[in-house]
């Protein structure tokens, strides 16, 4: 086994994880914090990707501004999204056959509706950090991964510093435990749940700006993010940022390294293939409860 | 009733009549339904419409086999495409090494693609519903993967089909395939409804309802959600079985097509869930629709239409069209 | 008086005849000729490089009275380079649109895939490019413009390897690398046949497939310089031969030999965005705009192509699509005009015993719809300097150095990935 090969592997898989941690974040407040199966999660990350896409030919502007720029319109869309789900199924209590439908629906609408207008060719953004390349010694640090992960990883901590500082932040954290004792302490659920779903909406949109730095992108490339989202939210234990952080490293490493010695056409099946094992074998995820 | 509470023995000719009605009814329609079915087609003489209703039927099988789990039992199964690329890729297989005739592969397929749900309900179904809903998906990716490497059935490359010619009774092969897929609905509907008004149906419907009270009731939850899954995937399988003599190129993409995945959740979603109508209702207006619609203005607007109605039909009328009957029923003096 | 009243005779019967003929000729129902073209998806600029050159074609005919007097019509659907769409299409226009002619999309992928549906229906299929798409149905039917010849996937490798095995020293080992797709799939396994033959003898040290939607090649790239193999044969399509030179330049691999069958550097959109990045680059051709490859006719089809193409937002050069495209046109255009109308048998016929005399040249037909001879061009990109495309239309820069007698240049080793 050539040990460059391997280093670059493992560098590859770690810069990978960064940006997969920013990819799952979103799903670890919806899904693990929320208890809302937001299938469509990926959706919004090529949402954000086209955007970028859009910014970037049109205006020239730089996806790292595009994605800053994105983050306010997408958190408001988000609790708008949080509203129409909040009064269709949740208040009814209806909420998983039905809202798993709903989003799959959404997931498709936005697919489509993104081939309606862009159609089924790769898109790519132009910046002049993307085709440059660190070279230390037998290993190479793209920035094209690189930025996307210190990005991403920016974002998590951020979101941490919001959910161990602030009211609001530690609101979502009880939601998930104890929507009752949220309310006796002055916070409600439902508007701290709403915020709690902008943001998560908001970080796929900024994902997907990351994504388009990373790689060309065209519609149906959210599918592969289904697997990887949720088996990392799993394998990471539903609601521990942390847990989110490792996870993701642990399947940036695990594709970079079967796509270096198996082949890239076995990739897709590694973040899936480790999500049924979770499953299967140890639901509660690595720092799961 | 008498004193003690206990009903009187019905008069035998009641039981008769009453069988009559169970078994004798269904089949005789469904010997109208195919009579029926041919004469239309074969005096339009379109052989496109052969291929057209081809589509539709094969969706009241998907819709149907898909909802004696998904609408009876409560578990929203999103491999559809996987059961569904089992069915295709067991005949591809065939295709290329023995040449089986078609309906053997169908039983074939049927067999390969209920083992594998039975296999894979046991490792997921204990799962909470919405992880077993993911836990499906990620299985349907899986398989996707495999057949994306398995050089012999094609691989990423695709292999293209050629259509045998057409056993005498049936002229062209066209027509041949719309026998089969006819037959197979028709089963299909028949088993939907036998598992409806059975045991295993109100079984299914207790689970649906509340497992962990069924469970406590009695119910082998398990056990009967095992068998809706080995049930629900073999015939998925079966339809899936003809689809390369249709389509004529097989590949992953289109085999795992989301397209069938979306439709065949859609379907039985939006006419209705609880009973066997729905699945066939939801699949005839759907397919009719996007056949109209696919050869009219674009594939890609007709598949957003059906991304739309789910979505509004999930959120706004969640008991499907069956249910906008029942409660126009209700209101109406 | 006779004189006069025979005169008024002689130009009112003139009259009526250009007035009976001009409207049985708009009444005349529209020939119609159906097709599935990549209009969007992977393969996109050569499909809209084709469905303008159809186009110029059918105003051209149309101009002239038509095909056996009736006007052209084109009914066409995108297939987004996605074979899977093709026999829906194909079914489409022979059972509902009912055209009166099919011919093919552009590229491997989407042509295998249309051929069970004409097969079943018995038509006669003059497709476009496509390596070997009829060796696995030897469809008696089928005719191609592909210049390859009898054997195509050898054909397509040989220049490669003929040229690999004059370089002193001899090289001793060969990367083969492709997509695992129809065409890419058909080229390696030319690219391997030949490198095991006697003649050849290379040691085959990588030999993989990459699914045809991979986007990121830096670790396949790596991979391969870690063997530090003599020769790189890939065999790709325009989206991922696109990647693997950008990985290429990014990881850094050089070998005597690179290239081979990589679609996409034909068109003008990869030479420009790459441009001085393709110098040393050995890659498959069917025309270039070389001394020895001046055919009569084929300047006024680029020259009228060109004038359009750019409004219309296509391949600005036309080099690889538009002569074959066009000479494609003209053999359709013989062959129903002998035929006198569209008998899939007798046009089938017409088509194989036929020397066409076209704007690439003399064009015959094999048993099986290949070219009988072949001709297919190994060419090297050179002295390319920066970015601009229109120095691609001056000769020098794709100089072809197989077949032997079109040869106008000669072979520059190695292929190293510089920094400008």
């Amino acid at each position: 086994m050539s040990q460059e090969l391997l280093f670059n592997a493992l560098i590859t898989g770690l810069f990978l994880g960064g940006f997969y941690a920013a990819v799952s974040v979103g799903i670890t407040i919806a899904f693990g914090m929320l208890d809302i199966v937001n299938i469509a999660h990926p959706a919004f990350i090529m949402l954000g990707a086209f955007i970028a896409f859009y910014l970037n030919s049109n205006f020239g502007i730089d996806p790292l501004v595009a994605s800053l720029i994105a983050i306010l319109p997408a958190f408001i869309g988000g609790r708008l999204f949080y509203k129409i789900y909040y009064y269709a199924f949740e208040r009814h209590g209806e909420e998983s056959l039905q809202g798993l439908a709903f989003f799959f629906g959404i997931l498709f609408i936005v697919e489509v509706g993104l081939l309606l207008v862009f159609g089924v060719d790769y898109r790519f953004v132009e910046a002049n950090y993307i085709r440059k390349t660190i070279d230390l010694g037998y290993i190479s640090l793209p920035l094209r991964l690189v930025i996307p992960m210190i990005a991403g990883l920016t974002i998590v901590a951020a979101i941490h510093l919001f959910t161990s500082r602030s009211f609001l932040g530690r609101a979502i954290l009880a939601v998930s435990q104890d929507p009752g004792a949220l309310r006796i302490v002055g916070g409600n659920p439902v508007r701290v749940k709403e915020i709690a779903f902008g943001l998560s909406i908001a970080t796929a949109v900024v994902a997907g700006a990351l994504l388009i730095i990373i790689q060309p992108v065209e519609p149906s490339l959210g599918r592969e993010y289904i697997g990887r989202v949720f088996a990392i939210c799993v394998l990471g234990g539903m609601t521990s940022l942390s847990g989110t952080v490792v996870a993701s490293f642990v399947v940036g490493i695990a594709e970079a390294l079967t796509t270096t010695f198996g082949g890239p056409s076995w990739a897709p099946a590694v973040a899936f293939g480790l999500l049924i094992l979770t499953l299967i074998v140890r639901p509660e995820g690595i720092f799961g409860r | 009733m008498n004193a003690i509470g206990h009903t009187a023995p019905l008069p035998a000719t009641s039981i008769s009549s009453r069988r009559v009605r169970r078994y004798l009814v269904p089949i005789a329609a469904s010997v109208l339904i195919v009579l029926f079915g041919f004469a239309v087609l074969d005096w339009i003489s379109f052989e496109y419409a052969y291929l057209a209703t081809y589509t539709i039927l094969q969706y009241v099988v998907l819709a149907t086999a898909w909802n004696i789990l998904g609408g009876y039992a409560g578990y929203v199964n999103f491999g559809v495409a996987g059961f569904f690329a089992l069915g295709v890729y067991t005949c591809v297989f065939n295709y290329k090494t023995l040449q089986l005739p078609l309906p053997v592969i169908i039983m074939v397929a049927g067999l390969i693609a209920g083992i594998v749900g039975l296999g894979m309900g046991y490792l997921t179904l204990r799962l909470r519903g919405v992880f077993f809903s993911i836990a499906t998906l990620a299985f349907a990716i899986v398989l996707n993967t495999v057949f994306n490497n398995w050089r012999f059935v094609g691989g990423a490359r695709g292999v293209p089909v050629l259509r045998p010619d057409a056993p005498l009774f049936f002229g062209t092969y066209p027509r041949y395939l719309f026998g089969l897929i006819l037959f197979l609905a028709i089963a299909a509907v028949l088993i939907a409804r036998a598992i409806e008004y059975s045991w295993l149906g109100r079984g299914l419907a207790a689970i649906r309802d509340d497992e962990i009270a069924a469970e406590c009731s009695g119910v082998p939850a398990l056990r009967l959600k095992l068998i809706a899954a080995t049930i629900s995937g073999g015939l998925i399988g079966m339809a899936g079985a003809p689809f390369p003599y249709f389509i004529t190129y097989v590949d992953p993409a289109s085999a795992f097509n989301l397209t069938i995945a979306v439709n065949t959740v859609a379907m039985p979603v939006i006419g209705g869930m609880t009973s066997w109508v729905g699945p066939v209702i939801g699949a005839v207006l759907l397919g009719t629709l996007q056949q109209v619609t696919t050869v009219t203005i674009s594939s890609a607007l007709s598949l957003m239409l059906v991304g739309i109605l789910l979505v509004t039909f999930v959120a706004l009328a969640p008991r499907g069209i069956i249910g906008l009957i029942k409660s126009l029923q209700r209101q109406s003096p | 008086m006779k004189q006069i009243s025979l005169v008024i005779l002689r130009t009112l019967a003139a009259f009526a005849c250009i007035f009976i003929s001009e409207s049985l000729y708009a009444q005349q129902a529209p020939i119609r000729i159906g097709f599935g073209m990549a209009l969007s998806g992977g393969l996109a600029a050569g499909g809209k490089a084709a469905l303008l050159t159809y186009q110029i074609w059918q105003e051209e005919i149309n101009a002239r009275g038509g095909l056996l007097g009736r006007k052209i019509d084109l009914v066409y659907y995108d297939d987004q380079s996605n074979p899977a769409t093709v026999p829906g299409i194909y079914s489409k226009l022979l059972d509902i649109d009912k055209v009166d002619l099919v011919t093919s999309g552009y590229a491997t992928g989407p042509i295998v895939a249309a051929m069970p549906v004409v097969i079943a229906h018995k038509k006669t299929f003059l497709a476009f490019f496509a390596l070997d798409a009829n060796g696995q149905f030897k469809y008696d039917r089928y005719f191609t413009m592909q210049p390859s010849g009898p054997d195509p996937a050898v054909a397509q490798a040989i220049g490669f390897f003929n040229l690999a095995k004059n370089i002193t020293p001899k090289p001793q080992t060969i990367a083969i690398v492709g997509a695992d797709a129809e065409f890419g799939q058909v080229a390696m396994s030319g690219a391997r046949q030949l490198a095991k033959r006697e003649d050849f003898n290379f040691k085959i040290v990588y030999d993989q497939s990459y699914p045809p939607n991979t986007v990121d090649f830096t670790s396949i790239v790596r991979s391969i310089k870690v063997l530090n193999p003599d020769l790189v044969y890939i065999a790709s399509y325009p989206p991922d031969t696109a990647g693997m030179l950008r990985a290429i330049y990014e990881v850094g691999l050089s070998a005597k030999l690179l290239g081979g069958g990589m679609v996409g550097l034909q068109f003008a959109a990869l030479k420009q965005q790459f441009g001085y990045q393709l110098n040393n680059i050995v890659d498959y051709d069917y025309y270039a705009p070389e001394p020895t490859m001046k055919f009569p006719g084929i300047d006024s089809v680029l020259e009228k192509y060109r004038t359009r193409a750019a409004a219309a937002g296509v391949d600005v050069l036309g080099l690889y699509i538009p002569p074959y495209a066009y000479a494609e046109m003209q053999i359709l255009e013989q062959t129903v005009t002998a035929v006198g109308g569209f008998d899939d048998a007798k046009m089938a016929d017409y088509l194989h015993k036929t020397v066409f005399k076209t704007v690439v040249g003399n064009i015959k037909f094999g048993p099986y719809g290949e070219w009988d001879p072949g001709r297919e061009l190994t060419v090297q990109y050179q002295n390319i300097k920066g970015n601009d495309v229109q120095q691609f239309k001056e000769s020098g820069k794709q100089v072809i150095l197989d077949p032997p007698e079109l040869k106008s240049g000669n072979l520059i080793v190695p292929f190293t990935p510089t920094k400008q």
